[in-house]
């Protein structure tokens, strides 16, 4: 009776075809290079080398670009002209790095979920990392039903008006309305969470046989190639900042 | 490699024979109810056997059918009597089953259709290179023609419902249950799950057991029919027909008053969507007159409802009150009204049911409009308690409208929206899920509504009620 909204497959980019782990992995190694200095150049540079990632990620269009990553870019720039404004030795420069490092940290965040099919990361995951398949696939099941929720959220508000609830101008009616919808939309997502979980017992997912993966999840050359970039971008980064005398590492008191 | 490992008893074994279903003196009671849900049951159900359950709505098939599957859960549910599949309790043969329930949505688990085949192969520890020979196979045998790739949010209900049931096959249950698979599908819909059934299980390799309160579309697929009852199990001979619901209904013949509501070109397009939900439709609803709009699913027909129900503003075009609907409110489109304005003028039934209730009993949930829209105390308890006996709802009036069926439920949610008196009424799919019973009853009870003056205006694809209820038939 209702159009499904629930979640589809990423569509192929060349992303894609490094594992996800591989990316995770990545992921890591710039996380702790980025956490670890305090200078603007160490995450400019990291910065360019995954702008250059973009395209491979299938993100050209300037308009979906925008889309994934318009909260990310406020919330940097906020970082940034905070940092700057309330601390009194804070200088222009310690705000535009503490800026392109919340953008850096981020963005191999959107990247991987912008490459990555949800169904090959809980493959990837459960074959590589050993992460418990009861949690791997069951999460993925109820991330398919997530955006289901917002299509339930529009129905429950319209529903209430049928019988004569609205909160008209009245900001406490209002918070009561939202806190009703909330509840009833808890006790829809547990129920078709049970029904879900009822549908995947039956086929057997609670059988205790360990699980086979029709799938599989292969670990190529190209992703050791990718790690070993990475880490050498990182490394790059970090030699440029030193010779460029701006290196600032959290370690060391300054 | 192509034989399955000895040492995997489950799913994988190709010598997966046809089960056998046996119940005596069954009785399956509710935790919190003091009524029995099922009692006195006796059935066999010999292998190979394709068999049909029927029953009112709330008889208790689709406990039956979850007491079957071995999904009862002990702390929940009081069980008394003999149930054995195989000779076994149902509980040590899950791994025999399969299962096709109503909502395809919560019953698929992958993005893609071939993955979530393969689902069921992989829990049973079947090897990789068996798999996808097996998934090739079970969707053709269930007729699913779009391939491994298709992403399954993609599908329709009847194609979703298809591949939950290929899904279950693949496993090669001894034993398939089918609980109400087509309820929430069109006809079309309905008509693809059930080929797709008959064509799957013609070799007769699985034990199939359906339940489903509407019989006659199952009759050419079933050996025989049950029908479940307060006081166990009627075995239906060969030749039993269920009695047509419309059969000597008598129904109060309508009027041809004023227009109350119109649609004046009104349409309807999502934020960012090319083409519209809903283009551009003319319609009046006109006072003792009942409309029907039918169309097959995403023609915009519940948009539409929406819209004369004054819960969307139509994108394009308009939708206005004429001042006799409108009279003491300010504006004359229904969806500027406030909602304790459109309460009394406009009853709605909606989609789902379950997001209208407000309340935690039957009696306080049908009070609750009389007694917002200035009725006294007495007379709201009383119209509550009409609309229950009438509705068959009396026996739940102090319970949660949570845990009612869906069928229930949707009665209900009918009953909420004539408890107001509104001049106009817009009812999304009123008869779903109701027996032959319960729907005579809905349908006279809107004929009534119709009788003393209302405007009906019923989205549907149920041809009975169009048959006897509709006035004129707006087809998108």
């Amino acid at each position: 009776m209702t159009a499904s909204l629930a979640l589809g497959p990423t569509p192929d980019v060349p992303l894609s075809r490094v594992n996800p782990v591989a990316q995770l992995a990545a992921i890591v190694a710039v996380t702790v290079v980025l956490l670890t200095s305090l200078d603007v150049v160490t995450p400019a540079v990291v910065l360019a080398a995954e702008l250059c990632l973009l395209p491979a990620a299938g993100l050209t269009s300037p308009r979906a670009l925008w889309l994934r990553t318009w909260p990310l870019l406020f919330g940097a720039v906020m970082v940034g002209v905070v940092n700057v404004v309330l601390s009194r030795d804070a200088a222009l420069v310690t705000g535009l790095g503490l800026a392109l490092r919340v953008v850096a940290l981020a963005l191999p965040g959107v990247l991987l979920v912008a490459a990555t099919d949800p169904v090959r990361l809980a493959d990837a995951l459960t074959v590589h990392w050993r992460l418990s398949t009861r949690f791997a696939y069951g999460a993925l099941a109820a991330l398919r039903l997530a955006p289901l929720l917002v299509v339930e959220l529009e129905s429950v508000r319209l529903a209430r008006r049928t019988r004569g609830v609205d909160a008209g101008r009245n900001p406490v009616a209002h918070a009561r309305l939202l806190a009703g919808i909330g509840f009833l939309l808890l006790v829809s997502a547990v129920r078709r969470g049970t029904r879900l979980a009822t549908a995947m017992d039956a086929r057997g997912f609670d059988s205790g046989i360990p699980r086979t993966n029709a799938r599989g999840s292969t670990l190529h050359a190209r992703d050791a190639v990718f790690v070993a970039g990475t880490v050498a971008v990182c490394a790059l980064a970090v030699t440029t900042s030193v010779l460029t005398g701006a290196w600032d590492p959290i370690f060391v008191g300054g | 490699m192509t034989t399955a490992d000895p040492a995997v008893p489950m799913a994988g074994q190709r010598d997966r024979r046809p089960a056998r279903v046996l119940a005596r003196g069954l009785g399956v009671r509710h935790a919190g109810r003091l009524a029995w849900a099922l009692r006195d049951v006796d059935l066999v159900v010999e292998p190979g056997e394709r068999v049909l359950v029927t029953g009112a709505s709330g008889a208790g098939k689709s406990t039956l059918l979850t007491a079957v599957a071995g999904l009862l859960d002990p702390d929940s549910a009081e069980l008394t009597g003999e149930l054995t599949v195989d000779g076994h309790p149902p509980r040590d043969r899950r791994s025999g089953l399969g299962l096709l329930a109503q909502d395809p949505d919560s019953q698929l688990v992958m993005t893609r259709a071939g993955d979530d085949v393969a689902f069921g192969l992989e829990n049973a520890g079947v090897p990789a290179e068996q798999i996808w020979p097996r998934v090739d196979a079970a969707l053709a045998a269930v007729g699913f023609r779009h391939g491994r790739d298709r992403p399954t949010q993609a599908l329709s209900g009847g194609e979703k419902q298809r591949l939950v049931l290929a899904g279950a096959l693949v496993r090669r249950p001894g034993l398939l249950l089918l609980d109400e698979p087509t309820a929430q599908l069109d006809p079309d819909g309905a008509a693809l799950v059930r080929s797709a059934v008959a064509q799957a299980t013609a070799d007769r390799a699985v034990t199939v057991l359906v339940v489903d309160h509407d019989a006659g579309p199952w009759l050419p697929l079933v050996d025989r029919v049950v029908q479940v009852g307060p006081d166990g199990v009627v075995e239906h001979g060969p030749d039993w027909r269920p009695v047509p619901r419309t059969s000597g209904l008598q129904l109060p013949p309508g009027g041809d008053g004023p227009v109350l509501l119109a649609a004046h070109a009104a349409g309807w397009t999502y934020r960012g969507a090319a083409a519209p939900a809903l283009p551009p439709t003319d319609v009046e609803l006109r006072a003792g007159r009942a409309v029907a709009v039918t169309g097959r699913n995403g023609t915009g027909k519940s948009t539409l409802a929406l819209l004369l129900a004054g819960l969307r503003a139509p994108t394009t075009g308009r939708v206005e009150a004429a001042d006799e609907l409108t009279a003491g409110a300010r504006r004359r489109e229904p969806h500027r009204w406030r909602a304790a304005e459109l309460v009394t003028r406009i009853g709605t039934v909606f989609q789902q049911p379950e997001h209208q209730f407000l309340t935690g009993r039957l009696r306080d949930e049908l009070a609750l409009g009389p007694l917002r829209s200035g009725s006294g105390d007495a007379a709201a308890r009383a119209m509550a308690d009409e609309l229950l006996e009438r509705l068959g709802l009396a026996a739940f009036a102090d319970v949660n409208p949570f845990t009612l069926s869906g069928g229930q439920q949707r009665r209900l949610s009918v009953a909420t929206a004539l408890a107001t008196s509104p001049r106009v009424l817009v009812l999304d799919e009123p008869t779903f899920g109701q027996d032959a019973a319960t729907w005579r009853e809905l349908v006279q009870l809107l004929a009534e509504r119709r009788a003393a003056g209302c405007a009906v205006a019923v989205v549907t694809h149920d041809a009975d009620l169009v048959d006897v209820l509709a006035d004129e038939e707006l087809r998108l």
